[in-house]
């Protein structure tokens, strides 16, 4: 060590914001920490300005390949991270396993390694069964972002619905929010739950028993283990569930359920559990009514509920692709060796 | 760390000004002058160049902010941390003058070229810094520099302002152990 001279002392160094995003892949948003969210939700408020300017393109991932790869139909979340991917300069391709080898009985790894082969740096990927992109991650180098798979998660969903949250309403803290629908089946309501258990807000979930998962119905025994949801409150009349919520956000119901004998008929939902005039009227004044789309308008939504001026859900839309911009940077800086 | 002070916060304050002076006097009338801060430390310089050219003109020079962070060639090697730009009004037909704390290689100074003009074009661009340091790496020069610091590869400068570090003061850096 050197002896500082008489001018000389010692100083700490200049102080900068240390944050770093280090993950290579995104698969779920059950271990995202604080810091994590925090920089991802100020990366979209960027990514906001870009999409605002008379160009909306920025050339930060110029010679980046970004593929999306869906096993399942996807219309605005497979536009968003293709608009997403060409907002930041990349070159975006887009893979459908219906008209690809995937056809020809190509496995799932066979197919990344391919994708990973031609040059892609991410993977989109959507998948009907939980765990694939889980799986795909351990196969290749590229990043991979977790599209939706199966019943399990749908990250970027929660997180431009955070993003969205947050641009209305502050800090979600303390907040509540009120998730009607299909939650046993919704993989937009575990990552929701999560996520905005984690970012401290307080989360109903509501829906017919037979729609809601295993440990949350009553009667259930608990369950203790790690990969549990976390604590929530379960109600299922939603004209108590409601009263003075700051967020109300339907599920799409699915009509398969109802050849599962899960729902009697369509009309019996409609009139337990669609976000209403009435009901939306008892929330808290100038709660956000939220919804993931595609609507069923009529089913867990009236008509007019979805295009009333406490609805959201376009803006959802729109912040998706700030979101998913975000995500495809970060992802892009991390050095995968 | 071991650092020594290159510039007070007095001598900051008198190279503002004096900036402030050369910036009036090459650009009579400032009808069409903005001044940009580059992202983090440009942006109070460039407020602090707006008031005291006030003073000087009784003239009210608009004042926005860059963020190179989306322009950089290195996103490989640096992960990116972005935050928003906000310019006051189109660039088209402004005299902009790019206000940074330290040029160095020059890289940002490219890539905040790159960016501004995403923003439409500007009749002419200019640059103002508190300190050049020396060591570019493509052909940028600034047209108003508070000081001219050589240092070494391994030195850093360190510009630190009231507004983002407390207390304003330059410094030249370097971890203990280097010569």
């Amino acid at each position: 060590m050197i002896r500082a001279t008489s001018q000389e002392q010692a100083v700490a160094p200049r102080s900068g914001d240390e944050r770093k995003w280090t993950r290579q892949h995104l698969l779920d948003v059950d271990d995202l920490s604080g810091d994590e969210i925090g920089l991802l939700m100020e990366t979209a408020d960027s990514m906001k300005e870009v999409l605002g300017r008379d160009v909306p393109r920025v050339p930060t991932l110029r010679g980046r390949t970004v593929v999306t790869l869906f096993y399942e139909a996807s219309t605005r979340t497979r536009a968003s991270f293709e608009l997403a991917g060409k907002a930041l300069g990349a070159d975006v391709i887009n893979v459908a396993a219906g008209g690809s080898s995937v056809e020809k009985g190509e496995s799932l790894i066979d197919t990344v390694r391919t994708l990973q082969a031609v040059g892609a740096d991410v993977l989109v990927m959507r998948h009907g069964s939980s765990g694939a992109p889980h799986l795909v991650a351990r196969h290749v180098r590229s990043s991979v972002i977790n599209a939706g798979d199966g019943w399990h998660a749908h990250p970027t969903q929660a997180l431009l619905d955070l993003y969205t949250m947050r641009a209305h309403l502050g800090d979600v803290r303390g907040r509540r929010v009120v998730i009607v629908g299909d939650i046993a089946h919704s993989r937009v309501a575990r990552s929701n739950i999560w996520l905005l258990s984690n970012a401290g807000a307080e989360v109903t979930v509501c829906g017919p028993a037979t729609l809601l998962p295993a440990g949350l119905r009553s009667g259930d025994p608990p369950v203790e283990e790690p990969q549990a949801l976390p604590r929530v409150n379960v109600e299922t009349d939603l004209d108590a569930a409601v009263e003075g919520a700051d967020v109300l956000m339907a599920l799409r119901l699915q009509k398969e359920r109802m050849t599962g004998g899960l729902l009697p008929s369509l009309r019996e939902y409609a009139t337990l559990y669609q976000l209403n005039e009435s009901r939306v009227a008892r929330a808290a004044s100038g709660a956000l009514v939220m919804h993931p789309g595609p609507i069923n308008e009529g089913v867990e939504i009236s008509p007019a509920v979805a295009s009333s001026l406490q609805s959201v859900i376009d803006e959802q839309v729109t912040n998706g692709v700030a979101v998913r911009m975000a995500a495809l940077l970060l992802m892009c800086g991390v050095k995968t060796g | 760390m071991i650092a020594r002070t290159v510039l007070s916060a007095e001598e900051i304050r008198r190279a503002v000004r004096r900036i402030a002076h050369e910036i009036v006097e090459r650009n009579h009338g400032l009808a069409d002058v903005v001044l940009v801060g580059m992202r983090t430390r440009g942006v109070p310089l460039a407020n602090r160049l707006a008031e005291a050219i006030g003073e000087i003109e009784d003239a009210s020079v608009p004042v926005g902010a860059l963020d190179i962070g989306l322009y950089r060639d290195d996103i490989a090697s640096r992960a990116p941390h972005v935050q928003p730009t906000d310019l006051p009004m189109a660039m088209e037909g402004r005299t902009v003058i790019l206000v940074d704390d330290v040029l160095y290689t020059g890289r940002s100074i490219r890539a905040a070229l790159n960016a501004l003009t995403d923003f439409g074009r500007p009749a002419a661009i200019q640059l103002a810094v508190l300190v050049d340091r020396g060591h570019r790496q493509l052909p940028i020069r600034a047209d108003y520099v508070g000081k001219n610091i050589p240092t070494a590869l391994h030195e850093d400068v360190d510009v630190l302002l009231e507004e983002t570090d407390g207390h304003d003061e330059v410094r030249i850096a370097r971890e203990e152990g280097e010569q």
